[in-house]
C-alpha cells in the first residue's frame, strides 16, 4: 500500500480537467457512497466475527480424571438423559443427550480428552428408556476390555436389541457398547437433566485407547424423537449424541 | 492478410506454422502420457475393475492431450503473433467464417465424441458395470461363481453381511483374493455411497434399494472404504479399513467372525436384499 | 393502503417532510414490514402446528412456523418496498403510480426502481455482496482443511459452511451475469427503452436479496447438513436450518423464472426495426438461450422444494422410503433442474466472451451462426443429461450408455464456442486489455473444465471420480473459471459505461494475474486429490493428503486476497480517485457504447434502426456500419 498516495496524487492531476464536468455532483455522491460503504464495512466485520464465532463454537473439552488407584488409567463418568431440560439448553429442552461429570457437576459436553495407550474406565448412568436398534448387529459388545460390559453389576456381552436405549461407539477404535434402557414400568422416571435420584441403570466398561488422534464417537440408536429414522436433531448435533474422543 | 503490421516483412504462413507446432507437440506428448503417465494413473491395479479404470483413464487422457494442446498452443501462439502494437489502432481482416473449417470441426468433434461414447459403452458392458453400482438387476453379470457380500450403510458406519456364511455380519470388510465378489449395497437410513478407492468400486447406498456392483481383487492388500455421498454430521468419519486376503485366510477369518458374532447373528433379521427397520418414518 | 397509494401516485417526492419520506415505500419500511411479517408468520405457525403435529413439538422445532415466517416476511418486505402499490391502485380504479421510475438521485438504488439501468447496478452490488459472503465461507472451509481432522470449526458448522457456500454460489450467481449486465445492456443493445416487464424486473432483484438474507439466517437455526444438492432423506432429517435452504432456493427459482420470462419477452418483442435474429448481438443470444433454460428448469426446482417442505412440515412421504416414497425421486427431480442450472451459469459466460472478442481483436465475430447454434444446442441438450449425476446410484443403470452419449455430445456445441473463439482471434490485432485477459483465461479454464468433464461423463471412469474432489475441481473450473472470470470481464468492460468511471489499470492487472494464478494453483491440485481418493464435503481426510491440502488452502487464501485487490481497486478507482472513463474506451461498435454516458432514462430519443450486426470490425473498413443512433 506504500505506493498509493503518490499514485493517487498523480491520477488526480491527470484527470483533474475531466473531473470538472461531473465534479460537484459526484463529490457529494462519493461522500454518500463512502458513508454507506464504511457503515457496510463495519457491519460486515461484525457479521464476519459473529459467523466465525458461530462456526468455531464447540462444547468444552473435558479431560478425563485419573481413575482410583487399584485400577489405574483414567475415569470417565457419563450419563444419558431423555431430555436435557431448560436448565442446560433453553432452546432444545426436549432433546436427548449425554452429559459428563467433572468436579462433581454434570456438564453438557461430549468432547473428552484421554491419554494415549492407556485404559479408560467408563461409568455410565443410563436414565433414558429403550428405543431399539436399527441394526441389531450393534447389540453385541465389541472392543472393550474382555469384550464385555457390566449392567447393574451383571457382566454381559450382548443385550436384546429392542432394549437398547443408546450406544457408546468409537468406530475407529473398534469400541461398540450397547446401553440397555430403563424399563418403562420403572417408577421415578427422570424428566430433565441432571437426573440424580431417578430410576437408572449403572453400566461400566473399560477400553484401551490407541494412537494419538481425534476420534469421533456416536450413538447408533434412533433416539431423536420426531425425526426421520430417529437420526436428526440431537443425533446430528455435536454435544448431544455425538462427540469427540481426543487421544493425547 | 490485408492488414500488414510491418510493410517490409511478409506475413508468415501462420496456418502451417501453428499446425506444425501442434502436430509435433501432440506427437511428443501423447505417447508420453500413454506410456509414462498412464501406468501410474489412479486407482492402481488393486482389482480387475481398477486396472480397467487405469486403461480408461489413459485412453481418455490420451484423447484429451491433443485437444488441450490445440487450445493452449493456440492461445500462446495468438497472444504472441496476433497482438495489437502498443497504442495501435490496426484492424484485423474482416473474415466472418470459413465453411470448410467449420464443417471439418463439426465432423471431427462429432466423430471423436461418438467414438468416446462407444468406447465407454463397450467398456461399461464388457466389465459388467466396471465396478460401479448397477442397480438391482445389472444388465450384464459375470459368469462363474461369485461371492455375495452385502454392504449395509447406516449413519455413520458400514457393516458387511456374508449370506453364504450363515448371514454373519461383521464390522470390517474382508475379501478373498482372485474371486469375483458381488457387492449388494443398501442403506437403512439416508443415501450413502460405498467407495473402495483402491478396488475401483463405487456404489450408492439408497434406502430400500439393492445396488449391485462386481469386483474381482487381483492381489492381497489392505484398502480404505469411504463414504462418498454426504450423509450427515459424520460423513467425513465414515471410513474403515478392508483387506484382501488369500482364500484360505478368508475361510479362517470368516469362521472366526461366525464364532465371535454368534450372539449378534442370532438376533439379526433374516438376510434380505433390503431392510426397513423401525422406525420406518419419524421416531416417537 | 388506499391513501398511501394515492400519495405515492403524486410524483413530487422532493417536497415531502422527512418523516413522510421515512414511512413511504423504501428500504426502511420494507425491513419493518419484513420483520413484522416474519413474526406474524412465526406466531401463526405456532398456533396451527404446535398442537396438530406432534413431531413439531417433540423435536423442539417448528418447521411450519419458520416457513410461514419466511413467507410472510418476504411478502411484508415486498409490500414495504412498494410492490403492492401498482396492483392496489389499479384495483381501486386509481391512476397507476409512476413514482418508481421518476425518482432521481442515489435513493433510487435503495428501493423499488423500474429503470433497467438502476436494476442492473443494484444487481451488480447486491450479487457482489453475496458473492463475497459465499467466498468467505470458502475461506473458512479451506482453513478447516489445513488439518486432516476437524479442529477449527465444528462438524455441524463445517457442513453448514459447505452448504452455504455451494447454495449461495449456485443460487445467487445464476443471475450473476443476467442480473447486472443483461438487465442493463440487453434493452440498450436491442434498441429498446425498457424491459418488457419493468416491475417484474425489479421484483426479481428484491426476491433475490430477500433470499440471500434467508440463506444466511440459517446459522440461527442450526445450519443445514446437505450441501447445495439438498438430497433426501437427509434433507427431511435435518434441523430447522434446512427450511432456510428450501426457502432460499424456491425464491431463487421464482426470481430465475421471472427473470427468464422477462428476458425472453423483451428479446422477442422489443427489438428495434432492422434488428433481425441474425443481427442480434451474440451476448443477447446467450441471454436468450439462458432464459429458455431458466424458464423451463426453475419451476421444477420450486416444485421439488415444495415437496421437500411438505415432507418436513406435514409429514408427507414423497422422498421417504419407509412411507412409500423414494430417495431417487428427489435426485431425479433435483438434477432435472440441476443440470440445466449449471448451463444457466455457463452460457452467459460464453456470450460475454464472444461479445468482447470482436472488440479487442478488431475482427468480426467468426462463425456467428455456429456460435448461436452452439448456445442453443447446449441449452437443448442440457435437458437430456441429468442422470449422469447418478451413474453409480443404481437408478436406471441400463440407461447409462444413453446418458454417457448425450453428455459427451454436449461437448460438440460447446466446441463450437471454442472454434468461434479461435477463429475470431486468428490473424487478429488483439489488444490484451484486462477484459480480454479474462476472456483468454476463460478459454483456458473452461477447456480444463470441459476436458475433466470427459472423465466424469465416461461411466466406467466416473466410478473413481464421482463424488470426489475431482468433481469439485471440475465444476469450479467450469463455473468459477467459466462464470466468475467472465463476470469480471464484464465488470471491467462495462462498468465504464455504467458509471462513467474506469478502473486503475495496474491494480486491475494485479487482480487478474493474482486471480488467474491462484485459481489454477487452488483447483488443479484438487483433481489430484480427487484421483487419490478424497471424497467431497469431508473435514476428515487421509493424513498422507495433508501436504497437498495445505498447498490448496494457501492458494485459496491468495485467491481470496485477489478478490480483495478487486475490492480495493473498485473503492480506489470508482470512489476515491474517480478516474473518468472515455465515452468509448474500447472503440466498440456495439450500440450500448454509442449512447451517451450516463445513459438517459429512456435510453434513446428515437428508436434506432439497425442495418447490420455490431461486429463490423476489420479491414476493408466499412465506416458507418454501426447502427445509426439518433440522438447519440
Amino acid at each position: 500500500m506504500g505506493g498509493f498516495p503518490g499514485c493517487l496524487w498523480r491520477h488526480r492531476l491527470a484527470s483533474s480537467g475531466e473531473q470538472v464536468e461531473w465534479g460537484a455532483q459526484l463529490s457529494t455522491l462519493a461522500k454518500k457512497v463512502l458513508g454507506v460503504g464504511s457503515a457496510v464495512v463495519v457491519l460486515g466485520v461484525l457479521i464476519g466475527l459473529y459467523v466465525a464465532s458461530w462456526a468455531t463454537s464447540q462444547p468444552n473439552t473435558i479431560v478425563a480424571s485419573a481413575a482410583p488407584p487399584p485400577s489405574g488409567g483414567t475415569q470417565l463418568t457419563l450419563e444419558t438423559v431423555a431430555a436435557i431440560g431448560p436448565k442446560y439448553e433453553p432452546s432444545h429442552p426436549d432433546w436427548v443427550s449425554y452429559l459428563v461429570r467433572k468436579d462433581n457437576k454434570w456438564i453438557h459436553s461430549t468432547i473428552y480428552s484421554v491419554p494415549a495407550n492407556s485404559v479408560v474406565h467408563v461409568t455410565l448412568y443410563q436414565y433414558d428408556g429403550d428405543s431399539g436398534l436399527r441394526n441389531p448387529f450393534l447389540s453385541q459388545v465389541q472392543g472393550t476390555v474382555g469384550e464385555t460390559e457390566t449392567v447393574d453389576g451383571k457382566t454381559i456381552n450382548s443385550i436384546p436389541p429392542e432394549e437398547a436405549s443408546h450406544t457408546f461407539v468409537i468406530p475407529q477404535l473398534g469400541v461398540f457398547v450397547p446401553l440397555p434402557g430403563v424399563p418403562e414400568e420403572a417408577k421415578n422416571q427422570c424428566e430433565f437433566a441432571p437426573c440424580e435420584g431417578a430410576a437408572h441403570r449403572t453400566i461400566t466398561f473399560s477400553f484401551r485407547t490407541g494412537k494419538k488422534g481425534r476420534y469421533r464417537w456416536q450413538c447408533f440408536v434412533p433416539c431423536a424423537a420426531g425425526y426421520i429414522d430417529g437420526f436428526g436433531g440431537p443425533m446430528q448435533t455435536l454435544g448431544y449424541m455425538d462427540g469427540f474422543i481426543n487421544v493425547v | 492478410m490485408a492488414a500488414e503490421t510491418h510493410p517490409g516483412t511478409p506475413e508468415p504462413n501462420h496456418a502451417r506454422r501453428f499446425t506444425a507446432l501442434w502436430v509435433i507437440s501432440s506427437l511428443i506428448a501423447t505417447p508420453l502420457v500413454i506410456f509414462l503417465l498412464g501406468p501410474s494413473l489412479p486407482p492402481g491395479n488393486g482389482s480387475e475393475q481398477a486396472s480397467g479404470h487405469v486403461t480408461d483413464n489413459t485412453v481418455l487422457l490420451a484423447m484429451a492431450t491433443p485437444v488441450l494442446l490445440l487450445v493452449v498452443i493456440y492461445l500462446i501462439y495468438a497472444s504472441i503473433f496476433f497482438r495489437q502494437p502498443k497504442g495501435g489502432v490496426l484492424e484485423g481482416p474482416a473474415v466472418r467464417g470459413d465453411s470448410r473449417v467449420q464443417t471439418a470441426w463439426v465432423v471431427i468433434t462429432s466423430v471423436l465424441v461418438l467414438s468416446l461414447a462407444a468406447y465407454g459403452t463397450v467398456r461399461l458392458l464388457a466389465d459388467n458395470g466396471a465396478g460401479s453400482g448397477s442397480g438391482p438387476k445389472p444388465l450384464t453379470v459375470p459368469k462363474g461363481p461369485k461371492l455375495p457380500v452385502q454392504v449395509i450403510a447406516q449413519q455413520w458406519a458400514f457393516t458387511y453381511r456374508y449370506p453364504t456364511y450363515g448371514g454373519v455380519e461383521t464390522t470390517h470388510l474382508e475379501l478373498p483374493d482372485n474371486e469375483m465378489v458381488e457387492l449388494h449395497v443398501t442403506s437403512i437410513d439416508v443415501i450413502h455411497s460405498f467407495w473402495a478407492y483402491k478396488l475401483g468400486v463405487k456404489a450408492d447406498a439408497n434406502p430400500g434399494v439393492d445396488n449391485i456392483a462386481f469386483v474381482k481383487p487381483t492381489h492381497e492388500q489392505s484398502f480404505e472404504v469411504r463414504c462418498s455421498e454426504l450423509c450427515g454430521i459424520w460423513h467425513g468419519y465414515m471410513f474403515d479399513k478392508g483387506h484382501v486376503v488369500s482364500p484360505a485366510a478368508f475361510e479362517t477369518w470368516i469362521h472366526e467372525q461366525q464364532t465371535k458374532f454368534a450372539p449378534a447373528t442370532k438376533v439379526l433379521p433374516p438376510y434380505s436384499k433390503t431392510y426397513s427397520p423401525e422406525p420406518t418414518r419419524r421416531a416417537e | 393502503m388506499s391513501t398511501t397509494a394515492a400519495a405515492a401516485s403524486t410524483p413530487q417526492p422532493i417536497g415531502r417532510p422527512l418523516w413522510r419520506k421515512l414511512i413511504g415505500f423504501n428500504l426502511l419500511t420494507a425491513v419493518i414490514l419484513g420483520v413484522g411479517g416474519y413474526y406474524l408468520g412465526w406466531f401463526i405457525g405456532h398456533q396451527i402446528s404446535g398442537k396438530s403435529f406432534e413431531f413439531q413439538t417433540a423435536t423442539d422445532e417448528n418447521d411450519v412456523a419458520l416457513l410461514l415466517a419466511y413467507f410472510f416476511g418476504v411478502v411484508g418486505f415486498l409490500i414495504g418496498l412498494g410492490f403492492a402499490n401498482y396492483p392496489v391502485s389499479r384495483l381501486l380504479g386509481k391512476p397507476a403510480s409512476l413514482r418508481e421510475k421518476e425518482e432521481q438521485g442515489i435513493g433510487r438504488y435503495f428501493g423499488l426502481c423500474t429503470d433497467h439501468k438502476v436494476v442492473g447496478i443494484q444487481y451488480l452490488v447486491g450479487i457482489g455482496l453475496f458473492f463475497f459472503i459465499g467466498g468467505l465461507n470458502a475461506m473458512l472451509i479451506r482453513t478447516e482443511l489445513l488439518h486432516p481432522v476437524p479442529t477449527f470449526v465444528g462438524p455441524n458448522q463445517y457442513l453448514s459452511l459447505v452448504g452455504m457456500h455451494g447454495t449461495m454460489m449456485m443460487g445467487m450467481m445464476t443471475s450473476g451475469i443476467l442480473g447486472p449486465f443483461a438487465n442493463y445492456f440487453v434493452p440498450i443493445m436491442i434498441g429498446a427503452r425498457r424491459m418488457a416487464f419493468p416491475r417484474i424486473e425489479a421484483l426479481t432483484f428484491w426476491l433475490l436479496m430477500a433470499a440471500g438474507f434467508i440463506l444466511v439466517s440459517t446459522i440461527f437455526f442450526g445450519g443445514f447438513p446437505t450441501g447445495w444438492t439438498g438430497y433426501e432423506p437427509l434433507n427431511d432429517q435435518a434441523v430447522m436450518g434446512m427450511d432456510s435452504y428450501i426457502c432460499f432456493f424456491a425464491l431463487v427459482g421464482l426470481s430465475m423464472c421471472l427473470l427468464g420470462l422477462n428476458m425472453m419477452a423483451t428479446i422477442i418483442t422489443m427489438r428495434a426495426p432492422g434488428l433481425t435474429w441474425s443481427r442480434l448481438p451474440i451476448f443477447v443470444w446467450s441471454v436468450f438461450a439462458t432464459s429458455v433454460l431458466m424458464v423451463l428448469a426453475a419451476p421444477m426446482l420450486i416444485a421439488t422444494l415444495l415437496m421437500a417442505a411438505l415432507d418436513r412440515t406435514i409429514s408427507t412421504s414423497f422422498f421417504v422410503a419407509g412411507g412409500g416414497g423414494s430417495s431417487y425421486l428427489f435426485e431425479n427431480l433435483f438434477w432435472f433442474f440441476g443440470h440445466p442450472e449449471v448451463y444457466i451459469l455457463a452460457l452467459p459466460g460464453f456470450g460475454i466472451v464472444l461479445e468482447l472478442l470482436p472488440v479487442f481483436t478488431r475482427k468480426p465475430l467468426w462463425g456467428y451462426r455456429l456460435a448461436v447454434s452452439g448456445m442453443l444446442g447446449v441449452s437443448l441438450l442440457s435437458f437430456f443429461v441429468w442422470q449422469h449425476h447418478l451413474f453409480v446410484s443404481g437408478i436406471n443403470a441400463d440407461l447409462r450408455p444413453f446418458y454417457m452419449l448425450s453428455t459427451e455430445i454436449i461437448s460438440v456445441p460447446t466446441g463450437f464456442i471454442f472454434l468461434c473463439f479461435m477463429g475470431t482471434m486468428w490473424k487478429s490485432r488483439t489488444s490484451f486489455t484486462v477484459p480480454m485477459l479474462f476472456c483468454v483465461a476463460w478459454a483456458f479454464n473452461f477447456l480444463l473444465g470441459g476436458l475433466s468433464g470427459v472423465f466424469l461423463s465416461d461411466s466406467p471412469s466416473d466410478t473413481d471420480t464421482h463424488g470426489s474432489f475431482f468433481v469439485m475441481a471440475h465444476f469450479h473450473y467450469t463455473i468459477m473459471g467459466g462464470l466468475i472470470f467472465t463476470f469480471f470481464a464484464g465488470i471491467y468492460y462495462w462498468v465504464p459505461k455504467m458509471t462513467g468511471l474506469r478502473f486503475n489499470e495496474r491494480l486491475s492487472k494485479i487482480h487478474f494475474w493474482s486471480m488467474f494464478v491462484a485459481f489454477n494453483s487452488t483447483f488443479l491440485p484438487l483433481f489430484v486429490l480427487g484421483m487419490e481418493g478424497m471424497p467431497r464435503r469431508v473435514s476428515t481426510y487421509s493424513p498422507s493428503l495433508q501436504a497437498l491440502n495445505v498447498w490448496v488452502s494457501i492458494s485459496a487464501f491468495v485467491l481470496g486476497l485477489s478478490m480483495l485487490v478487486f475490492l480495493v481497486n473498485a473503492v480506489y478507482s470508482l470512489i476515491f480517485v474517480r478516474l473518468r472513463a472515455e465515452s468509448n474506451p474500447w472503440r466498440s461498435k456495439s450500440l450500448e457504447w454509442q449512447v451517451p454516458t450516463p445513459v438517459p432514462v429512456n435510453n434513446f430519443e428515437q428508436i434506432p434502426v439497425f442495418d447490420s450486426d455490431p461486429y463490423d470490425y476489420g479491414t476493408p473498413l466499412t465506416v458507418g456500419g454501426a447502427p445509426a443512433t439518433a440522438g447519440a
